[in-house]
């Protein structure tokens, strides 16, 4: 594996990452449990596709095949993405979907933080234009988590629901591998374990204010981000996401 | 109705504004996520610099039925208009 290989490789986890959580939370647009909290998701789900955006459109780049961030998205099948588990799953009740977005958020916020300084001046300014919006996005599903986890009786185990079913796709985020191990040498990425620490802190600092516990155990459900083995609902998601291009490849308007 | 979240009344200060000008209002369950909701509701298309929120029961307001005793004795004063002086043309445009 060259430098650009592994480089092309980490660049497809970021992308996908905030392609597949941008088309989830764009789901909820029309269905969301208040018209404010309806158009804040669209907005988030609106940032993360502008994010991919640049991700894929510099992996497209990097790869040197002739790729557009277009191509990337809309004409890869389900063993070529390269995203987190955790984005990949079912929206749920609106708990879920925000718990799953803070856990998300905190993970991107600590590591946007580290690739500001990544020794790749594409990837750093990336970061940089992304982590203006992660900052706001972690601010506003940590204030839902802790206003639902420390609500009523019903929200708080809603949240501590989700928080279990979620939790498990937490340690997915901090494996590492050779991309990883390339991505370190180079100086273009952090080693993944070494976000561990910061992304902790400040999940049981708003876990704890929301009244919630996180569940023990070190499983993890991996295979996501390095292809292994997609859980199943990526299909389906990319079923509605890709038809139309699919349907009628080349289609603009 | 009970559950409902309370009203917000949201002032915005756009980029070439000079005050916070009322654009709407929203719910929200605090004044911390008010702000927040006006900033996705109102600011999405680069409308402003500063936002300002206050619950909708804190405002004292005018009923419209006091409108005569209120507003209409100024109509006729047309003196209290400054349209009598005449302006120096180096003070320019006032």
């Amino acid at each position: 594996m060259t430098r650009d290989e592994a480089l092309f490789q980490f660049l497809l986890r970021m992308g996908d990452n905030t392609l597949i959580l941008g088309h989830r939370v764009s789901e909820w647009c029309g269905h969301a449990p208040v018209l404010e909290e309806d158009i804040a998701l669209a907005n988030t789900a609106l940032d993360l596709i502008g994010q991919t955006q640049f991700w894929l459109g510099l992996a497209g780049e990097v790869e040197g095949q002739g790729r557009s961030a277009d191509d990337l998205a809309f004409l890869r099948d389900a063993w070529d993405f390269r995203n987190l588990l955790l984005v990949e799953l079912p929206n749920g009740d609106f708990g879920q979907t925000l718990m799953r977005q803070f856990l998300f958020d905190a993970f991107q916020s600590v590591l946007l933080g580290r690739l500001m300084t990544s020794s790749d001046a594409r990837v750093a300014e990336i970061a940089a234009k992304a982590s203006k919006e992660v900052a706001y996005h972690v601010e506003r599903s940590a204030d839902t988590v802790v206003g639902l986890g420390d609500g009523t009786a019903e929200s708080h185990a809603r949240m501590q629901a989700a928080l279990n079913y979620l939790w498990p796709y937490v340690g997915e985020m901090f494996l590492g591998d050779a991309v990883d191990a390339a991505m370190a040498e180079a100086g273009i990425a952090p080693d993944p374990a070494s976000l561990r620490a910061d992304f902790n802190a400040l999940v049981e600092r708003v876990l704890s204010e929301a009244t919630l516990g996180i569940p023990k155990g070190e499983f993890a459900h991996k295979g996501g981000r390095n292809g292994y083995m997609h859980t199943e609902h990526l299909g389906h998601l990319l079923a509605t996401m890709q038809w139309l291009q699919r349907a009628y490849p080349g289609a603009s308007w | 109705m009970k559950n409902e979240w309370p009203l917000w009344e949201v002032f915005i200060r756009g980029q070439h504004g000079l005050s916070h000008r009322h654009v709407g209002s929203l719910h929200a369950p605090d004044a911390d996520m008010a702000i927040k909701n006006a900033r996705d509701v109102y600011t999405r298309r680069n409308e402003g610099v500063s936002i300002w929120v206050v619950e909708a029961r804190h405002i004292a307001a005018t009923a419209p039925g006091d409108k005569g005793p209120l507003f209409e004795p100024s109509e006729s004063k047309v003196y209290r208009h400054p349209t009598f002086f005449d302006i120096p043309e180096d003070v320019g445009h006032m």
